[in-house]
């Protein structure tokens, strides 16, 4: 039996708007097998509950996710990391945050936990007391060979970046293996969420990872809709489309100057960071705030866009788009900057596939997905943006999908802005119990969000997952035979969410 | 490409604001925490490092942000360093995360002394929306001693910049009192 029909065999639990499937735990630990044998069911989220797990699979032909879950008996349940690398590190956390072992599993070590919260398993739902105990020594995998030496790196960095922990193992200037080690920005957000009502708990969806608070946002929000049947108001798809997309351009902008930095070529950046902030003001005119935290709420969108605000994103819009040709000129004319950029932190396309890896690391991969066009959501389904795709798989390939997106988010920006629609932009809330899930495309990749509330609009479990899951294992696998000096450049190029994944 | 674009840079108008204006209440009771011999010892300029103490990001694109040319710190004489052992200014966004305190105390003692900790962001400040989680200590002032809150969720550049003038104004020799 496939697995997509193996889980669709399950129980089916009333999830909108992709259903959720309950297995027998006999039924999951068959999973790894038909999983094997299914490469085209890609995996995008593992995560649990008290005494129960549940994944995310897209079904890459026809863009269907597909939800299943499963008891975990004793406390255990069936790894599929040993058919799906990316879920090496869902279940390092599942464990971490649930206290559930994936039997089989590739890697078990700690990831999240650290040893320092002093109690284990947060959201096991009976927590064990741990007060006052050692943080143990991080283990990292081994690497042998003649002349191999590490380098220790972080967690807090040389640059104005996310804390994390790098241990490279090289041999000369080469990177043998480079291993991270996250979750030191683990704030605890999942379980600040529950038992909070969904307008509450949106503030925190906003702060998984600030630069994606809009795609977060939208994505939580979007999920909360699907599973209280909410229609939210045209105007406010189309706003959310507005934001989505200028969260797109500051990003990318701010993302190309800092490469081209990290190359030692202070030009773009400049010139970046100054449009940027044009972006940026823009927005606060628009929507009173620079980075428009908070302004996705579940429902719609508050505030309305304020009087004066779609001119001022114009003419924000309309600086970048006049200086990209001559920023990108200068991009592709100095030998000193392509030398950097072109063949450096080269990723395989089978890798990208393999992990279902989103965004411009998937796009500049060959992997062609996108979340606003498959399965798509409005105001995408009649937009239809054309999607950048590269195959060259280095720093190059990911920078020319983001600068070939930067154009594609003017003009959607522009088309949106030019028919907004009137009336009003946030739909009151029913108290309804309910179970859905988004996929939104931020700037990073797909943003995934799934979540169940109770009878009176209360979270009584939920998941947000951040593309940079399953991108940030690829950046090892990038930057293996690279110099050590390369690793700035090629880490840029990736830029992984760290507090996104740290939870 | 890039010769005649910068030549025209050199002749066209500064791209850079005008600097903020500052509180005195806030300059004064900094001032306060300064001796004298700190004061002769810092000068009249910073160099800050910033340190990520578990934030959401938000709070790096806004410290970023101030280090466009829309800004210039440069002017004032303050500048990004890349190691605290260079610092005269911990710049200390988050809620403080359990899993980040040894490192925040590590970096703590690294800094020479005379040193300012600014904490920056709400989260900094008390922990912000993160306050009573298992996961945080709620507040850079839980882990470090704090001489600076600049609240605000990210704080604007503009926010971030009074704040680090009114630390340089504290180190300005004192005026005269006026009547
Ligand atoms: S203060 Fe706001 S922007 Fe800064 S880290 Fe906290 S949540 Fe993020």
């Amino acid at each position: 039996m496939s697995a997509s029909t193996l889980i669709r065999a399950g129980a089916p639990q009333g999830a909108q708007p992709a259903e959720r499937y309950l297995l027998a735990a006999e039924a999951w630990a068959r999973l790894p097998a038909a999983l094997l044998a299914e490469p085209g069911l890609a995996l995008l989220a593992l995560w649990a509950e008290p005494g129960m797990v549940h994944a995310a699979f897209l079904e890459e032909a026809s863009a269907a996710v597909l939800l299943a879950s499963a008891p975990a008996e004793g406390g255990r349940y069936a790894a599929l990391s040993p058919v799906r690398p990316g879920a090496i590190r869902f279940e390092r956390m599942i464990r971490d945050l649930w206290g559930l072992t994936a039997e089989d599993a590739v890697d078990l070590r700690p990831w999240l936990d650290h040893g320092r919260w002093e109690l284990a398993g947060p959201m096991s739902g009976q927590p064990a007391a741990l007060p006052g105990a050692e943080a143990p020594q991080p283990a990292f995998l081994p690497v042998e060979g003649e002349g191999i030496h590490q380098i220790p790196v972080g967690p807090i960095h040389a640059g104005v970046i996310e804390p994390g922990h790098f241990r490279f193992h090289v041999q000369g200037e080469v990177v043998v293996r480079l291993e991270a080690r996250l979750g030191y920005a683990h704030k605890g957000t999942l379980s600040l969420m529950l038992g909070k009502p969904a307008r509450a708990a949106a503030a925190f969806a906003a702060r998984l990872s600030g630069d994606s608070t809009v795609a977060h946002g939208w994505a939580f929000a979007a999920a909360v809709e699907a599973a209280l049947g909410v229609a939210v108001p045209p105007r406010a798809v189309a706003l959310r489309g507005v934001m989505a997309e200028l969260e797109r351009v500051h990003n990318h902008l701010n993302d190309w100057g800092f490469i081209c930095n990290d190359a030692a070529f202070a030009f773009p950046h400049a010139r970046c960071g100054y449009l940027r902030e044009g972006v940026l003001r823009a927005c606060a005119a628009a929507f009173g705030h620079r980075l428009m935290m908070d302004r996705v709420l579940p429902g719609g969108v508050a505030p309305d866009i304020a009087a004066g605000g779609a001119a001022a994103i114009l003419a924000a819009l309309d600086a970048v788009e006049a200086e990209m040709p001559a920023l990108l000129r200068i991009y592709d004319s100095h030998s000193s900057l392509q030398d950097r950029m072109v063949g450096t932190g080269f990723l395989d396309p089978d890798h990208a596939a393999r992990f279902a890896a989103g965004g411009f690391v998937g796009r500049g991969s060959g992997r062609g997905f996108d979340a606003r066009l498959r399965p798509g959501y409005a105001p995408y389904d009649w937009l239809l943006p054309t999607i950048a795709v590269e195959t060259g798989g280095d720093v190059d390939a990911r920078v020319r999908v983001r600068v070939a997106e930067l154009a594609a988010s003017i003009g959607i920006v522009r088309r949106l802005l030019a028919d907004l629609p009137a009336g009003e932009t946030l739909a009151p809330l029913p108290a309804l119990a309910g179970e859905g899930s988004a996929l939104i495309e931020g700037f990073r990749g797909e943003c995934f969000a799934w979540l169940r509330l109770d009878e009176s609009g209360v979270i009584r479990g939920l998941f947000l997952r951040d593309p940079s899951w399953l991108q940030w294992p690829l950046l090892e696998a990038a930057i293996a035979g690279n110099i050590v000096a390369d690793f700035p450049l090629c880490n840029k190029s990736f830029n992984c969410s760290y507090s996104g994944v740290d939870l | 490409m890039l010769w005649p674009r910068l030549a025209r840079a050199l002749v066209g108008r500064p791209l850079t604001d005008p600097a903020p204006a500052l509180s005195q209440p806030t300059i004064a009771a900094l001032g306060e925490r300064l001796a004298a011999t700190a004061r002769a010892r810092l000068g009249r300029s910073l160099s800050i490092r910033e340190i990520d103490s578990g934030s959401c990001n938000g709070c790096e694109l806004e410290v970023n942000a101030l280090q466009n040319v829309a800004y210039d710190l440069e002017r004032f004489g303050l500048r990004f360093v890349a190691s605290p052992k260079h610092a005269d200014v911990l710049l200390v966004t988050g809620p403080a995360c359990r899993n980040m305190a040894e490192a925040m105390e590590r970096a703590l003692a690294c800094t020479p002394e005379p040193r300012w900790v600014v904490a920056a962001g709400d989260c900094a400040v008390d922990g912000g929306v993160f306050k009573g989680s298992y996961a945080v200590h709620g507040g850079v002032g839980a882990v470090l001693p704090v001489d600076l809150l600049i609240p605000g969720c990210p704080p604007s550049p503009e926010q971030l910049l009074e704040g680090l003038l009114a630390l340089l104004e504290a180190e300005a020799p004192p005026r005269r009192a006026t009547p």
